[in-house]
């Protein structure tokens, strides 16, 4: 095991920014840079070998953690550790608090896990379907150009961004929806989350069927009959099989979970 | 770098990428944290760090740069064992031992943070340290004997009922 260690010291070139504007300098194009929040999925990718990258990029000391309220907007800072999600209302604090346990929670980065790669087992990234649903913004940068898009727009690219923070406005209502995790160190199999907006717009999103987490617009329009919902929610996506679940399990679980948080979305209207 | 490992000071020249757990067992030789899974999966090398419990295999040494780390090492000495350490060992809540010293840095962080004997609350606390083995009801029933500041008289644990139900046959 030490061995291991010994070759991230020949091969690897750390770069530890103090501040965002030093970060941003420092990830540059970001290519053949690998990005660590807290650690949790690179330093065991390092341990192992399976990434061996020539300049690691260590954000703890830049300075891009917190939660800011202004006015009813929400920004994340993209280090924030997860565990400070946990108390934010629904979907996002119950969202956080279904990922892993306590001390992963506290060393994992909100950034971290909404940029994470797709996984060897499994899709990661728990965090996204319930940004989705409360209408994120990403807020990221490449030489040197920082730009703000909807998340959705920012996942497919987020292993060529550097994300500095997410933020949103703050729902009239919230709901989310998992299925139990075998372990607290499993990802989500498959979760949705549901937000509605001061404006009344209803957005919902789901985690676990796919790359990366999704918005479910054709349960949104059929959203007035939660039955009919959960089963249109299955026009939006392409589950897959992998070693969390099956595709057919997937597929069958789905639109309950959709009606679930329509459901309780009501109930709070 | 500089690290406070059980109140000792220690100045380490590692990789900042290296983890923790690395530094601790073979820069340091403090081997009470296990190098169980390496990736996070097992807790058994869970430190205090700034008294928050942390898992050592996926901390990158530079952010423990300035910390105070404790390890079991850190909790009591055989001699002079801690209460959840007393806790443990009343309750026969070692099983192999093998992920005992996280799990009794996770317990006392439970513990200082205020947590209660209450059940569901120590097993929310130590979720991620439940990996394969099946004594999770004596170390339930220990942290929440250290919660509420149970005392113990270990020189009768160690003579009491257990020991009379495995020599019971030849009396």
């Amino acid at each position: 095991m030490a061995a291991a260690s010994v070759a991230i010291e020949a091969a690897t070139e750390v770069l530890m920014p103090g501040s965002e504007d030093e970060a941003i300098a420092a990830f540059g194009d970001g290519a053949e840079v690998v990005v660590v929040g807290g650690g949790t999925i690179v330093v065991p990718d390092l341990t192992y070998r399976r990434l061996q990258p020539r300049k690691a990029l260590m954000l703890g000391r830049a300075g891009m953690s917190g939660i800011e309220k202004n006015g009813s907007r929400v920004t994340i800072g993209a280090t924030t550790p997860v565990q400070e999600l946990v108390d934010l209302p629904a979907p996002l604090g119950p969202c956080a608090a279904n990922v892993a346990d306590l001390e992963i929670r506290s060393q994992g980065t909100a950034g971290g896990n909404i940029c994470a790669g797709e996984g060897y087992e499994a899709p990661r990234g728990d965090l996204q379907g319930a940004l989705i649903a409360l209408g994120a913004t990403a807020r990221s940068a490449a030489n040197g150009d920082v730009t703000e898009e909807p998340l959705e727009d920012f996942l497919p690219k987020r292993r060529e961004r550097l994300l500095l923070s997410v933020s949103f406005e703050e729902p009239a209502a919230g709901a989310f929806a998992g299925l139990d995790r075998p372990h607290t160190h499993d990802y989500t199999a498959l979760a949705v989350s549901g937000a509605r907006s001061v404006d009344g717009t209803l957005r919902l999103a789901a985690t676990g069927t796919g790359s990366w987490g999704v918005r479910l617009p054709s349960a949104e329009a059929a959203a007035g009959d939660p039955a009919a919902a959960g089963k249109a929610a299955l026009n939006d996506v392409t589950p897959h099989d992998d070693a969390l679940a099956s595709a057919w399990y997937r597929s069958k679980v789905l639109p309950v979970l959709v009606r679930r948080v329509l459901d309780e979305l009501k109930e709070s209207a | 770098m500089n690290l406070t490992v059980n109140g000792i000071a220690h100045e380490v020249n590692g990789v900042e990428l290296m983890p923790l757990l690395d530094v601790l067992r073979e820069e340091l030789g403090v081997r009470g944290p296990k190098a169980g899974c390496h990736q996070g999966g097992c807790g058994a090398c869970t430190v205090l760090v700034d008294g928050e419990p942390r898992r050592s295999c996926l901390m990158p040494v530079a952010h423990a740069d300035g910390a105070e780390i404790t390890t079991v090492e850190g909790l009591g000495a055989p001699e002079d064992l801690s209460p959840i350490q007393q806790a443990f060992v009343h309750h026969y809540a070692a099983q192999c031992g093998f992920c005992t010293s996280g799990m009794m840095l996770a317990a006392q962080a439970y513990i200082d943070r205020g947590g209660t004997d209450e059940p569901e609350a120590i097993q929310n606390a130590l979720a991620g340290h439940v990996c394969r083995c099946t004594g999770y009801a004596k170390i339930v029933e220990a942290v929440a004997a250290a919660a509420r500041g149970d005392e113990f008289d270990l020189s009768e644990t160690a003579v009491g009922k257990y020991t009379t139900m495995t020599t019971g046959g030849a009396e």
